[in-house]
């Protein structure tokens, strides 16, 4: 059967299983993305948007579509945590939240915390205004296809200018010991003006089966709110992931993200920021240190519509053996934006012959009075400087790794929690097998 | 401690040294000089083990070893050093780190125990002054940024850290202002001593009023064509080099 047919039964297949399914909220904005998802189909090699990442090959030979949730066994998350984190813990294990595994120890007077099905009785307003806002069911694929079928998720809350004091920490967990996992949840931020959070997520799989994994976020960031978000991807070679990262930034609003991909057979991570307001400043960085068969593809859209705005993109990346990275950096900078500062620049590292990275940035500037800069390069590691290690009396092999963990390490900077730090220092180091 | 015996080496197929032959004992400094294009740099490329020079034929004992059988790491291990007439530059790995390690696995090697953090900072502090180099440049990213001055002094630097029993000095004149030649040379200086040897790659003979060598000799068409003491240095400064050229096109 060829690929074309795979792809249109597979396709089918998702459709008929949704209306099978009975929803208790959300129905109208299921019934729109199952539509919106029906028109796209799973993207074809064709697709622009994943022409460097054979996603839906992946999913036509790994799964079968039904509906039905896995169930766990799981009962201590203490493998998952990050270590001596003082935080409040989310859980979500195969799509479904845990509360008997989360803690939260943070009062409701700094953060609210509740369930996306409950919400939808609760907090019915909030959802109103913010849910499914952000995240384009009708121009991508998973989006709609998240959109449609999620079954858990939460909202989280921050009042106005409340500082949030301890971290959240998101463990996204997939068990996959008993059959193949499909899970697709969701995640709404709100921060009110002058609020400041941090949240943390962290993606990890167990079992031999294969898992495939959506996620949608929605961050809806209020003037002068701050947030601090960090992504950790480190899950195990069967897993397939996409996630939809959408924020929407107002006037002097600070926003730091950090992206970190080291495992997962495919991770597409779809990140889009509007910056919808003055004197914002953002930082969008990334680190993916592939290997294996595995693949990175990071699609980043930063959005500056209004004037005197910063923001700073950077995106690194280490390939080996025949693994695969892929980088999409768009900005825009709309016509009343002037005064805006935006950098972006994607960086990579090929370190054997057949590792493959495809980068490509695409700046669209409609204003004239701006500061725009991009910049990508892909190279082997530098001889000259290893050269120079060794002819210090240090062995190439501690040379090479000395340069690839100080190439990755710059953009572990910007961290200001110093738990969360040393934890993602300490999977990079491991990685690159930093012993001095 | 180092002999050379006919040394023949090319690089990207173009021959380049042609049988060089040079004996260094313990205590001496030894300069090759000679113009453009003449082998100077290779002959220190070929001593440190660069990969790019293919050695087509004689031998090089270091002390009874074979010197070419050895890794850059391996000879920088027994006790080889190279300032590069260009360091590079490395981002994100700062001085202080780079030497921690670099001594710590040269010790290693040598059956030696590995220096506590605060050895390290006492000897580093020590060397520092004798080359007149600041703290806050050790601890920044090795080299980035660095003025010409500040790389070689940051190459000087380590040479007293890792106090080699053979140094290379490759063109370490070349981008100094006179205030930096007088600094690194003063370095230099402090580290002879009856137990190590020196040998200083330059093309001008500015730097050895400063590192005064033993021997001179001269490299043309990837031979030594002539050796002589310090004199033979000011007979080139005054009269260039064509007048060896001659010679050796008259022989």
């Amino acid at each position: 059967m060829s690929i074309v047919t795979e792809k249109k039964d597979s396709t089918t297949d998702i459709i008929n299983g949704f209306h099978k399914l009975k929803f208790g909220e959300a129905k109208e904005s299921r019934e729109r993305a199952i539509g919106n998802f029906s028109r796209l189909g799973l993207p074809t090699d064709r697709s622009e948007e994943y022409r460097f990442t054979p996603i839906t090959k992946s999913l036509v030979n790994n799964f079968s579509w039904s509906t039905e949730l896995t169930g766990s066994t799981i009962n201590s998350i203490d493998e998952f945590r990050i270590p001596g984190l003082d935080a409040n813990i989310l859980v979500l294990i195969n799509g479904i939240y845990s509360a008997k595994l989360s803690n939260i120890v943070s009062p409701e007077t700094q953060v609210k915390i509740t369930r996306l099905s409950e919400a939808f009785q609760s907090d019915k307003e909030v959802l109103v205004q913010f849910f499914d806002k952000l995240v384009n069911s009708e121009a991508d694929a998973f989006a709609a296809m998240n959109t449609a079928f999620w079954t858990d998720g939460l909202l989280i809350h921050i009042p106005a200018n409340t500082k949030v004091v301890k971290p959240l920490l998101v463990l996204h967990i997939n068990d996959a010991s008993a059959s193949q996992v499909i899970s697709h949840t969701r995640l709404l931020v709100s921060l009110e003006s002058g609020s400041e959070v941090t949240i943390l997520e962290k993606f990890d799989s167990i079992g031999n089966q294969s898992v495939f994994h959506t996620f949608s976020e929605e961050f809806v960031i209020k003037e002068n709110a701050q947030l601090e978000y960090c992504k950790i991807q480190n899950d195990h070679g069967k897993s397939y992931q996409v996630a939809n990262t959408l924020m929407h930034q107002s006037t002097g609003s600070k926003v730091n993200t950090f992206t970190l991909t080291l495992d997962g057979q495919l991770v597409r991570n779809n990140f889009g920021i509007t910056i919808d307001g003055e004197s914002c400043e953002s930082h969008f960085y990334g680190l993916y240190l592939m290997n294996k068969n595995t693949l990175a593809d990071n699609h980043t859209v930063v959005d500056h519509r209004k004037p005197n705005s910063f923001s700073n993109e950077m995106y690194k990346g280490i390939i080996d053996d025949s693994a695969k990275g892929v980088f999409n950096g768009k900005i825009f900078v709309r016509p009343y934006a002037q005064k805006t500062n935006a950098f972006q620049s994607n960086r990579n590292i090929l370190i054997s012959e057949s590792a493959k990275v495809n980068t490509k940035p695409q700046l669209e500037i409609w204003a004239d009075d701006v500061k725009c800069s991009h910049g990508c390069t892909t190279g082997q590691l530098d001889e000259e400087a290893v050269f120079y290690l060794q002819s210090r009396g240090i062995s190439y092999k501690t040379a090479k790794a000395m340069l690839l963990y100080a190439f990755a390490a710059e953009v572990l900077e910007p961290i200001k929690n110093e738990t969360v730090k040393n934890f993602l220092d300490q999977l990079i180091s491991q990685r690159l097998h930093k012993d001095f | 401690m180092l002999r050379i015996k006919n040394l023949q080496a090319k690089v990207a197929e173009k021959q380049i040294l042609n049988g060089i032959d040079l004996k260094v004992t313990a205590g001496e400094v030894h300069a090759i000089m000679g113009p453009n294009g003449s082998g100077k740099s290779t002959l220190a490329s070929v001593l440190s083990g660069r990969e790019d020079y293919e050695v087509t034929g004689g031998e090089i004992d270091f002390q009874g070893k074979n010197l070419l059988d050895l890794s850059p790491e391996d000879r920088a291990r027994e006790g080889i050093f190279m300032a590069f007439q260009y360091p590079v530059e490395i981002p994100g790995v700062s001085t202080i780190n780079f030497m921690k390690t670099s001594l710590n696995q040269i010790r290693e090697y040598r059956g030696l125990p590995t220096l506590d953090a605060v050895s390290f900072l006492t000897l580093m502090k020590e060397k520092m002054k004798l080359v007149e180099i600041d703290q806050s440049l050790l601890s920044r990213a090795l080299n980035q940024g660095f003025s010409g001055g500040e790389k070689k002094r940051n190459e000087i630097f380590q040479m007293a850290m890792l106090e080699p029993k053979l140094a290379i000095l490759d063109e370490t004149d070349s981008g100094l202002d006179i205030d930096a030649l007088r600094i690194v040379a003063n370095g230099v200086n402090m580290l002879r001593s009856k137990n190590n040897a020196i040998i200083v790659v330059t093309h001008y003979q500015r730097l050895l009023d400063y590192i005064v060598p033993d021997f001179v000799h001269v490299l043309y068409k990837g031979k030594i064509v002539k050796s002589g003491t310090k004199e033979l240095a000011l007979e080139l400064e005054a009269k260039g080099y064509d007048w060896i050229k001659n010679e050796v096109a008259v022989a």
